[in-house]
């Protein structure tokens, strides 16, 4: 179904300034669905997605695609907790990474009006962006990542400092995403989103991946007493 | 005060008679400025842009120099841009020594440091900005640069009207190389200097005033044309 995955991760490391801040990570991703990554502040959620995106850089081990690097770097996009804004329009905003990959105007800024309605901001497409309230941003950015049908969408707490309705409308997003096809890796803190979208859990601890399985398994019946206190609500370090 | 009264009353009539004379000579200084400006601009903006996106060894020493540079002497670079150009020089073949191209070579000079420094303050907010973002997209180093040039451009536009101020104005550099030959090279700051040694204050005035309406009257239309300082955008 997918050119990359599975994605296999063999001792992944990474560093700052010589400090381990995640890893080693073992980790393998295939199939379709939505891998969810909770853990404390500080256990490494965003450092692990930004390894795995290649923004972070690897220090030690192997994160091996299915397909040649530079292929799946294309094929997969990233949404920050705090949208990033181009000082452009809605649409410019949306159309951007198919201006990058030299699609044609006309036909990206239809493409870009057409996903900007599927996320509910086909009404403010000559807003400026950067004017938008935080909802808004999200769902743009949401729009931007998957106007260019990524494989593998990565998720840094999309959903952080946003209210309950905000977030309903951005999990219909990631579910339809799904549905079409697009592997979501997202990490959260919400636990409420995290059983409501999660079919695989990796739960963080210090740098490392302390347990992982299906989300049906992982919140019924956690094995660790960690992730137990963490799913009661305990504050885990 | 009777000279700065004679000197508006001067100027008054000069525009409005549309006087030959200083119309040639106030079209030579928006034309040596303006080509100025735009070579310097092709120059410095992707300049500033590369030091803000790039990460090279010599960067950091770069952009001191360029920050030194805004308050470069503009004699100097009159003085050096003579010799290079004069007949002895090393481009003395071209012959362009006291012809406004000569002149359009030293005001480029000047005000190469002083857009370049501008501009990259700003883009390198921007960059700041916009960093994680592009890096996830995986856009190439020229994509980087365009992008960050095309959503910064009225903060480069503030650039290049402060390039643009600084070589209106200037007289040192062009005088030594341009020669303020009547008909050839003379223009609105030359002239000034020439009628103020002269002792002729009401024209010396006059052609100052017109030199502040054009700098007034670009910088406006400029501004007009581009939207700044309109809408809901700032």
């Amino acid at each position: 179904m997918s050119r990359l995955l599975p994605l296999a991760v063999e001792g992944a490391v990474g560093r700052r300034r010589s400090r381990t801040i995640v890893g080693p990570v073992d980790l393998r991703i295939e199939g379709a669905g939505i891998t969810v990554v909770i853990g404390p502040n500080g256990a490494g959620k965003t450092s692990l997605l930004s390894l795995l995106h290649g923004t972070e850089r690897l220090a030690a081990g192997r994160i091996d695609w299915a397909c040649p690097l530079e292929d799946a770097r294309h094929a997969q996009a990233f949404v920050f907790q705090r949208p990033v804004m181009l000082r452009r329009t809605v649409a410019e905003n949306i159309a951007y990474p198919l201006q990058i990959r030299g699609v044609a105007r006309k036909e990206a800024q239809a493409r870009a009006a057409d996903w900007a309605r599927r996320v509910g901001l086909g009404e403010v497409l000559n807003r400026y962006a950067p004017v938008l309230s935080g909802g808004e941003q999200q769902k743009l950015a949401l729009a931007r990542a998957l106007i260019i049908e990524p494989d593998v969408l990565f998720l840094d707490e999309p959903c952080a400092s946003l209210d309950g309705r905000a977030m309903r409308e951005i999990e219909e997003i990631l579910l339809a995403a799904r549905d079409r096809g697009t592997r979501l890796v997202m990490s959260t803190h919400n636990m409420g989103q995290a059983r409501r979208l999660a079919d695989e859990v990796l739960f963080l601890l210090q740098g490392r991946i302390h347990e992982s399985g299906p989300a049906s398994t992982f919140f019924t019946a956690p094995d660790t007493p960690q992730a137990r206190a963490f799913l009661k609500g305990d504050i885990v370090e | 005060m009777v000279d700065l009264w004679s000197g508006f009353s001067q100027a008054f009539w000069l525009v409005v008679t549309f006087d030959p004379e200083l119309a040639e000579i106030a079209f030579r200084s928006l034309r040596v400025t303006l080509s100025a400006l735009l070579v310097a601009s092709v120059i410095a903006l992707p300049l500033a842009a590369l030091l803000a996106v790039k990460r090279f060894r010599w960067r950091r020493w770069i952009i001191a120099i360029l920050n030194a540079l805004m308050g470069l002497p503009p004699v100097v670079v009159g003085l050096v841009v003579y010799v290079v150009l004069s007949r002895s020089g090393p481009l003395g073949v071209l012959g362009l020594l006291f012809t406004p191209t000569a002149m359009i070579v030293a005001q480029t000079i000047i005000i190469v440091p002083l857009i370049a420094s501008v501009a990259h303050q700003s883009l390198r907010e921007l960059w700041a900005e916009y960093h994680d973002l592009l890096i996830s997209m995986n856009v190439t180093q020229w994509q980087k640069i365009r992008t960050l040039l095309w959503d910064s451009r009225r903060a480069l536009l503030t650039a290049s009207l402060a390039g643009f101020g600084r070589a209106i104005g200037e007289v040192g550099a062009i005088m030594i190389v341009g020669g303020n030959i009547d008909h050839a090279t003379r223009v609105l700051t030359t002239a000034i200097a020439l009628e103020t040694g002269k002792g002729d204050f009401g024209l010396a005035l006059a052609l100052g005033f017109v030199l502040i309406g054009i700098a007034v009257v670009v910088n406006l239309s400029i501004h007009w044309l581009s939207r700044t300082e309109r809408g809901d955008r700032w």
